[in-house]
């Protein structure tokens, strides 16, 4: 039983490393979908990430820390938006630009406002998204194999993770049932189509991204509230490129995001469990390796595997109609 | 007097330095067909995309059933009952039917009652207008044809009481060309207002009750269509007389420059499309290829230059096989004398953020006269830019301009001049008039004529019959990839039109 339990921590801890990917791949997804490339996910979970930590320790409130993530969050969206919808801009620049001011300004601020080197003070319980354990959990922690993965793999999560989770069905089902997700959808293929159908591009695209800043400050906080007890500088890592990737291995589809969020996941999981220790055959893998994996694979198996990746094919260029 | 549907007063819209629409009036009578024309660039499709609020005018009025109306944005004329079936069609390309045509109609938040909705209502149009198209087939797989009942479908879908039609026959067969007239005709006895934008002349004729011109962005005539002819129109078009059928004399062909033998080809899907062809072109001699679109033209077009795989048969430039492996060097063939004006010059003629200089040598930019040891030759690349821009009557003459700011037209005499300028043996020319008015027409009819009697072998692939029998000296005529027959230029057009049916040899010559 030694091997299944090591496989249920494994996976235990996929899920907990997947769902700040998957938030701000979901977040992606509405401004890509919407044709407005967004290469500043990575900033805008920084800054929501600190403006968690911020107003989680001032207010002493994990929902106000929220609150404040998701607000900031959708203002460097709606910068982006402005940049790129308003001003027809280059969307890379804009987004790159968007990184850079929340790299440097989380920093500076949270040096002038809490004075430990850009962190902000360490959280209580109360004011965090702490775990909450399902009804039952603890009941049938010893029905063998079932009751085991109801109790430490489904239970015990935080709150966002729940959330997470059901915003891919429901991302699924605004794409695909709904009005808006009808628009959102044509306006990133053809937004000449959408125009001439008497609808504002301008408008549509402002709110797919601004459901992109609520998500991307949902990922914020998870990292900041609930995987950690406060804001560290550079938490993201680069976790907003990777679901980036995982939203282009995905094709733009909210489903398959889910799965290619919880394979980096793994990869990323995995990694941490054989640290240290040499694998059978290939022996020590260098820990730089595991984390270059999602990107190889998904470079790898995009060349090869899953057929290529044809995103929106207004993406990335800004609506004209008097050249 | 009918009552007024659409009256528009002083309307003026400039691109940046292009005066697209200066002090436009016109009238459009309710329930009639109203016939716009114009020469490439006259700013018909600019007027009619302010009337339906795409563009917003910089002066003018505009006045519905009689009321003075702000349309600022096309909803608003949606709301005011204006359809238009775009030039270029206005479709998500990966979403069915359905939802193109409940984009932006959609009613409820949700879309599950709008699509049954939807549904039954195309049904019902679909009845009454005989305007069939399977509601979820994805538009990409649709042919144009299908693709442009589905624009026609969306207006009404909204209510359109006036449905606009930007060049709608460009891409249609002649028997959709037709069953597209017969509706619009059931759409006039409802009662419905059409405005028809069309190059063909003897379209305005057969359907329209009254046509206006426009000249370089003005509204030169309007016309009741039974008062006037195509002779008049024609004039009026291009502001002076324009000689619709060319004047040519005798042929004088001379040695086999191009020889295509048993040449079979597939598509992609591995359809047969060119089964088994066999013919030849003679140096002064311009050979015509009749037949309805989609017959396998294109791919004989494309396997005779190189550019597409043949399974089997040979292709003999001047003595000499051609690569028949798909993988041709274009420059080698361009260098042995074969050019060839692509049937798409979007996509394969031109690069259309080019400038017009960069354009008119595509291709040839390894020949010395562009070069500067290793360097391109921008001066003289220019001064021969400028020298066929006032050979070919390029407008406007700016070799500096970028060719996507070309209207159709023109940019087809970009592509004209740079292959006729070279020289060549063989010139394998499709579709060159396509989307072109009538002066353009002229032009290019009379440049063919010319490289024939210079003693080039033409070959001439075209949709348009009066072209292939005005212009050919041998009309071939191809169906389902096959050739089904050759006539001499004097052959009836019922008869070619026969042929070009698939009705057989013995019965269409009866
Ligand atoms: N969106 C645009 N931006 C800049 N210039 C434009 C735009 N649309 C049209 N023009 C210019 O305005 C002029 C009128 O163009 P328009 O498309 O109205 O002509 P048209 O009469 O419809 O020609 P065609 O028969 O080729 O369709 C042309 O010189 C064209 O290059
Ligand atoms: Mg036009």
């Amino acid at each position: 039983m030694d091997f299944f339990h090591s496989l249920i921590l494994v996976l235990d801890s996929t899920v907990r490393l997947s769902i700040p990917l998957l938030l701000a791949a979901l977040a992606g997804l509405y401004s890509e979908r919407s044709g407005v490339f967004d290469i500043g996910l990575e900033g805008k979970m920084l800054a929501g990430a600190f403006a968690a930590g911020a107003a989680a320790a001032v207010t002493g409130s994990a929902w106000a820390g929220l609150g404040a993530a998701m607000l900031i969050s959708i203002f460097l969206a709606l910068v982006h938006g402005f940049a790129s919808i308003t001003h027809r801009g280059n969307q890379i620049v804009s987004g790159v630009a968007i990184n850079f001011i929340a790299a440097g300004s989380t920093i500076i601020l949270g040096q002038a406002w809490f004075r430990q080197g850009g962190r902000t003070p360490s959280l209580p319980g109360e004011a965090r998204f702490s775990s909450i354990d399902l009804p039952f959990a603890e009941a049938v922690r010893d029905v063998p194999i079932l009751g085991e993965v109801y109790s430490e793999l489904i239970s015990g999560h935080s709150l966002l993770t729940y959330a997470a989770f059901l915003l891919v069905p429901f991302t699924w089902w605004v794409l695909f049932r709904t009005r808006f997700g009808l628009r959102l959808r044509a306006v990133g293929e053809n937004p000449a189509a959408v125009d001439t159908a008497g609808i504002s591009v301008s408008w549509l695209r402002y709110r797919a991204v601004i459901c992109t800043g609520v998500l991307t400050g949902m990922a914020g906080t998870y990292l900041s509230l609930a995987q950690n007890a406060g804001f560290v500088k550079d938490m993201t890592a680069g976790r907003g490129f990777i679901a980036l990737a995982a939203l282009i291995f995905a094709k733009w589809r909210p489903v398959p995001v889910m799965f290619a969020c919880l394979l980096f996941g793994f990869l990323d999981a995995f990694a941490i469990r054989i640290q240290g220790t040499p694998l059978p055959l290939i022996g020590q893998v260098p820990v730089q390796f595991m984390q270059a994996l999602p990107y190889i694979l998904t470079v790898v198996l995009l060349a090869g595997f899953i057929g290529k990746a044809v995103p929106p094919r207004a993406g990335g260029v800004p609506y004209v109609k008097e050249r | 007097m009918a009552e007024t549907a659409i009256e528009l007063k002083g309307i003026s819209k400039s691109f940046g330095a292009v005066h697209a629409n200066r002090n436009i009036d016109l009238k459009i009578e309710a329930g009639t067909i109203h016939g716009i024309i114009g020469e490439n660039g006259a700013g018909k499709s600019t007027l009619m995309s302010i009337l339906y609020g795409f563009y917003q005018a910089d002066r003018g009025r505009i006045d519905v059933a009689g009321k003075t109306v702000t349309i600022d944005t096309p909803s608003d004329a949606i709301a005011l009952g204006i359809g238009m079936v775009h030039q270029h069609f206005m479709l998500v390309q990966n979403f069915t039917v359905l939802e193109n045509v409940i984009l932006g109609a959609e009613g409820e938040a949700l879309l599950k009652t709008s699509i049954a909705k939807a549904r039954s209502e195309l049904e019902r149009l679909e009845r009454d207008y005989g305007l069939e198209v399977d509601p979820d087939a994805v538009i990409e797989d649709l042919p144009v044809g299908l693709q442009q009942r589905v624009e026609i479908l969306k207006a009404l879908y909204r209510g359109a009481d006036i449905l606009i039609l930007d060049e709608p026959t460009g891409v249609l067969t002649p028997a959709e060309a037709d069953h597209l007239f017969r509706i619009l005709e059931q759409l006039k006895d409802e009662g419905k207002t059409i405005i028809l934008i069309t190059h063909k002349l003897r379209e305005i004729m057969a359907i329209t009750d009254n046509v206006s011109v426009m000249r370089q962005g003005a509204m030169v005539a309007t016309r009741e269509t039974a008062e006037t002819s195509v002779e008049e129109l024609a004039e009026l078009m291009v502001g002076r007389r324009v000689l619709l059928q060319v004047e040519k004399g005798e042929a004088t062909p001379g040695d086999v420059l191009l020889a295509v033998e048993g040449l079979t080809v597939k598509d992609s899907r591995g359809v047969t499309m060119v089964d088994n062809m066999s013919f030849e072109v003679r140096a002064g001699e311009i050979v015509g290829i009749a037949g309805v679109a989609g017959n396998g033209q294109s791919q004989l077009l494309d396997a005779i230059t190189g550019v597409r795989k043949a399974v089997s048969g040979t292709v003999t430039l001047d003595g000499e096989p051609v690569d028949l492996t798909g993988a041709a060097d274009p420059a080698d063939l361009r260098e042995r004398g074969m050019a060839h004006v692509p049937e798409d010059r979007h996509h394969v003629g031109l690069v259309l953020p080019f400038e017009e200089n960069e354009n008119a040598m595509l291709g040839y930019h390894r020949q010395a006269k562009y070069l500067n040891g290793p360097f391109l030759n921008i001066e003289a690349i220019r001064a021969d830019a400028r020298e066929k821009i006032e050979k070919y009557d390029i407008r406007p003459p700016d070799s500096r301009l970028r060719t996507a700011n070309f209207s159709g037209g023109n940019q087809q005499k970009i592509v004209l001049a740079r292959e006729m300028e070279q020289d060549p043996k063989v010139l394998i020319v499709g579709q060159p008039t396509r989307g072109v008015d009538v002066g353009a027409i002229e032009f290019i009819h009379k440049r063919l004529i010319d490289m024939r009697d210079q003693g080039k072998a033409v070959l001439l692939v075209s949709v348009e019959l009066d072209e292939i029998r005005s212009l050919s000296d041998r009309i071939l005529v191809m169906f389902a990839g096959r050739l089904v027959g050759e006539r001499g230029p004097d052959a009836s057009e019922s008869e070619l039109g026969l042929l070009m049916a698939g009705v057989e040899e013995k019965e269409a010559a009866e």
